[in-house]
Order: C-alpha cells, then structure tokens, then sequence
C-alpha cells in the first residue's frame, strides 16, 4: 500500500506541509483564509533540533495501537488507511497515549486529530507530498526496513 | 467447520471475533452476553451519560458486525458451565453448546463490600455496564443530590457523567487522596482542586460506616443526605468459569501467552485474566481496554490455528475530567526504590518521567500531552536510556534523540 514517507535528508524544515495539510482539511477554497489568524491542527509535524529536521505523520501501521487502544471503536482501518470516525470519538485521547510515533494529536474539537492520506478530503492524494518544495515527502510503496 | 464459543460480547469478545476471522472465514461462532448489550467499548458509559455520545454512535463495530462476521450473538444469556472435557458448555436457558475452541472474556464485575445498611438504601447503583448508564440516567434529576463511593477511575468519571445532570454530587473515598491508584498526591492536588472549583464535593480519608435510608453516617462522624448513591468502589475479574472448570486461576485466569488457559482448547482474554507486567515482571490484572482488544485478537487468531503471541502489558491511562486531562502510565520509582524522577513544567501542566536501572518505568502527565505515545513506547519497548540522550525527549518528546537508523527502520518504511 501506498503511504507518506520523508526522505530526511531532503527536508528543509520549512513546514509547509504543515500548512498545506491544514489548508487540505479545512475544506475551504482559499488557503490565507483557511490559515489566517487561526489555530492550525496539522497532521503532520517537523522534528528539529538545528541539525536534523524530518516530517512526521501517521505510519499508517499494520497493526496499529491506536485502533487496539481506540475506546470508542472511531479509529478503524479501511483498506489499510487508519481513519477516524470523528463523530464517534469522544476525545479520551488514549490513541494519543499509545502512538509510537506522535503522530496522533488531539484536534480542534476536542476529537482525535491524524492523517488519513487526503483520501476523504478534496485533494485524493497527501497535499503534504503535492507541496513539498524539494521533494523530501514521497508518497509510495516500501517494504519494511531491517536493520 | 470448526465451532467456536466465546463468553462475553465486551472488547475482548469482540477482537476475539475478529482474530478468529482473520485466520478461518468458515468457521461457527457463537457469542454468548450475559448482558443485554453487547460491541460497545465500556470506558464510554460515562460518556453516554454526559451526553456526548449515544447509543448509536456507542456502537464499537456498527450495528452489523455479527451479520458481517457471521456470529451467532446470543444476548441476555450466561455460560454458567465449562466443561473442558467434553468441550461444551451449558448456558443458563439451560442449552448445551459444543465447541472446539472457547474464549472467556467475562470482564470483572463491581466490588460491593458488606456495609451496614445498604439495603435501606433505595436508589444504589453499580457503573460498570450501558444498562447502569442508562438506570442513572434514568433516576437523575437536576436536582438530585448524588453520593458516589469511590475517588478512583470509575466513580470520578461517574462523577463527570452526572454533572451534566447536576452539581450537586459528592465522592468519597478511603485514601487521603483521588486517584490514588494512578496518581501521585501532589497530581491528585491538582484534580482535587479543579473538582472541588468545579463545586463537586471531595471527602477523603473516610467511608460510609452504615446508611440509613437516603443518608450516610461516615466513620469520620460527617453525615450526607443524598438521593442517588453510587458504588464504585472496585472491580473484581470474573474468573469462576475457568475455576470451576479446574483451570488456573491466580487474582485473574491465568494464561499463556498465546492466551490459553491451563485448561485444553479453553483460552481466556481482557479484563477476568491476569498479565505480565513489562515494567515490573510481576502478573497481576491489567484491566485496560487496550489490553483486552490485543489478547483478544490474540486469543482468536490461537483458537483458529494461526500463531500469535502476546507478551504482556503496562497500567496507562488517559483520563479527561471536566476538562482537566492527564496521562499515566507504569511504575513510579521513587529515590528509595532505586529510581529517579525527572520534573518539568509545561504549558498549562506539568510531567513527571520516572527511570529505573537505565530505563523509563513510568510517568504522570497533565497540560501538555502531545507525542505522549513516544515515551509510552519507551517504556514498553524497554529502550536503554544509556545509549540515547534522554534528558532531550524528557523535555520533548520526539524521534531526534533515537538516531538516524532508528528512524529509518520506523519512519522509511512500513511499520
């Protein structure tokens, strides 16, 4: 399955896609009055610490804690996307508790906020890796990596 | 076609149905719910009773999830018979099932110690099930005055629940402190605080010595009139089918860790078993719904001849109260146990990170809870600290400190 991955030595840490995934999930047509003024939520986050910087969002698991952990049955997995039923989730957080990745967070309204590839938002595809100035997100097959 | 017999229609229940369904499609199941409802995660009742969510939405799998897996749900019906020998099971409308494998996933039911007049009381309740949600949401009224007994996970998001009924409620509890399970006293301050700005009345170090009617005499010598008494002072694991069946059975069932009981083709998953501890090695009960959806997958996956192991798991826990929200999880270690805490401020909170022979046990988190997962993972992966710059995702969690081929094998490819 195809998923979002970060070639870190490509990544700036300019946090565009930061920007691009809120825009994304905004469901609004103009991106400054999407972002302007406003608390953004993005699924997707820029570790750095000066020397290192790489974007993370959900792995999207093949077997994800989230969706074990998940109390209200909101998380699920469709066709291998974890997606979450947002009107379900009560906010409890505990996906946010168990991600090893930090890659859950919670979300304006209190409900659990992560990615779910852009497939159920307008763009069909992750912004993240549309916008993406230098090409340091990529969204493809890989097989697991051994070390 | 093989026959499968699962015992309990909670979160192991349901994981179990699914376990077994990812290894043999064909295959007959039939669950057996001694409750009337059945697929719904149970930490949601308080939920339900605020209001935040319904009976609908409740539902932990959608309304089909037997039709689409092909069970036969039986509600309203216990197992009150194992028999490991001739692998059947007697049910209390006094049916005989045969099976080839069985789950028991019978949870744990509320502890009610003897206490001297609780039978005067009128309107006693239990918060352990949707039935006892739906009673309490039933008998209150914006004017009742409630009384719950018990300060720890359930009678506080009780609590929660109520208020959105009404204000007037009081919780009591022995220990000096709430939460004491989970907490440290210094962050039970901290919800003692905001419960008590929130009008709900805290009475600790005490309990109810006898009821008379709708009033509590505390052993304290304090008196409360209340017209809704909740009891919600503990849980025990439903362990007596397995007992009485001749299978080990310790403060939980006890289990392999593929999940089988000491008894043939039996196994057991959730809240009735006992597991091990990752941080202390010790078994005991790890009642957690994360821990009863991986032994229930792993319990079905067993049970329809696919291999599966689960190894064990840590307390952790993440509680909202009243808008006050915090995160536990593990051991904490103190200097005299031979650990050492690390405290840090955050926004809006704080955290508390506890080590232990070069590793993280444990931590207590309020404010701040973003990436908490990292160190959740820290500490049941059991990552040497040694080898890492620890103090670094102690003060921010995130992936940095683990190293480039760290990242690599968990962010470039699939996991």
């Amino acid at each position: 399955m195809k998923r979002v991955y970060v070639n870190e030595q490509w990544c700036l840490g300019c946090h565009l896609c930061e920007y691009n995934c809120a825009f994304a999930n905004s469901g609004e047509a103009d991106m400054a009055f999407a972002l302007r003024g406003k608390t953004l939520y993005p699924k997707i986050h820029i570790e750095e610490d000066g020397k290192v910087c790489y974007a993370v969002s959900c792995r999207h698991c093949t077997d994800p804690l989230c969706v074990k952990s998940c109390i209200s049955g909101a998380l699920s997995i469709d066709d291998g996307t974890v997606c979450i039923d947002r009107d379900k989730c009560v906010g409890c957080l505990t996906c946010v508790l168990v991600c090893p990745y930090g890659a859950v967070a919670p979300g304006p309204d209190g409900a659990a906020s992560k990615c779910e590839l852009c497939l159920k938002n307008s763009c069909g595809a992750p912004a993240c890796v549309e916008g993406c100035p230098n090409g340091a997100i990529v969204y493809e097959e890989r097989e697991a990596v051994t070390v | 076609m093989k026959q499968y017999l699962i015992v309990g229609g909670g979160i192991a229940g349901i994981h179990c149905i699914e376990g077994i369904r990812s290894v043999d499609p064909n295959g007959q199941i039939t669950m057996v719910c001694a409750e009337a409802d059945s697929n719904y995660g149970r930490p949601l009742i308080s939920y339900y009773l605020e209001g935040t969510t319904d009976a609908v939405k409740m539902s932990y799998r959608g309304e089909d999830f037997y039709e689409r897996n092909g069970v036969i749900a039986l509600h309203g019906i216990s197992v009150t018979k194992l028999d490991p020998e001739s692998k059947t099971a007697v049910l209390s409308d006094g049916q005989l099932l045969s099976y080839d494998a069985a789950c028991v996933a019978t949870g744990s039911s509320p502890f009610v110690p003897p206490m001297a007049g609780l039978d005067t009381v009128e309107h006693s309740f239990s918060f352990m099930t949707l039935a006892d949600a739906r009673a309490l949401e039933q008998a209150v009224s914006p004017e009742s005055r409630v009384l719950i007994i018990g300060g720890g996970l359930i009678g506080l998001k009780c609590a929660e629940g109520l208020y959105a009924h009404t204000h007037n409620i009081t919780v009591v509890d022995l220990a000096p402190h709430v939460l004491s399970s989970i907490l440290q006293p210094e962050s039970a301050e901290v919800v003692e605080e905001h419960l008590r700005e929130k009008g709900i009345e805290l009475l600790l170090g005490d309990s109810a010595k006898e009821f008379q009617g709708n009033r509590a005499v505390m052993n304290s010598g304090a008196t409360i009139e209340f017209d809704l008494l909740v009891v919600a002072i503990g849980v025990r694991p439903n362990t007596g089918l397995v007992k009485e069946a001749g299978g080990e059975v310790g403060r939980g069932i006890v289990t392999d860790s593929r999940m089988q009981t000491s008894l043939p083709d039996i196994y057991a998953a959730g809240d009735c078993t006992e597991s091990r501890n990752i941080v202390t090695e010790a078994r005991g009960v790890l009642a957690i719904l994360p821990n009863a959806s991986m032994q229930g997958h792993v319990a079905g996956i067993n049970m329809a001849g696919g291999e599966a192991v689960y190894d064990g798991g840590i307390p952790m826990n993440s509680m909202g109260i009243l808008g006050l929200h915090l995160m536990t999880a593990g051991s904490y270690y103190g200097e005299e146990d031979g650990g050492r805490a690390y405290l840090y401020k955050t926004e809006g909170g704080f955290k508390k990170l506890f080590t232990k022979d070069g590793f993280l046990t444990g931590f207590i988190l309020m404010g701040d809870l973003s990436r908490t997962g990292i160190y959740t993972a820290m500490i049941r992966e059991r990552r040497p600290l040694d080898s890492i710059d620890f103090e670094t995702v102690f003060r921010n969690p995130s992936l940095i400190p683990f190293g480039r081929a760290f990242r690599r094998q968990n962010l470039g490819g699939e996991v």
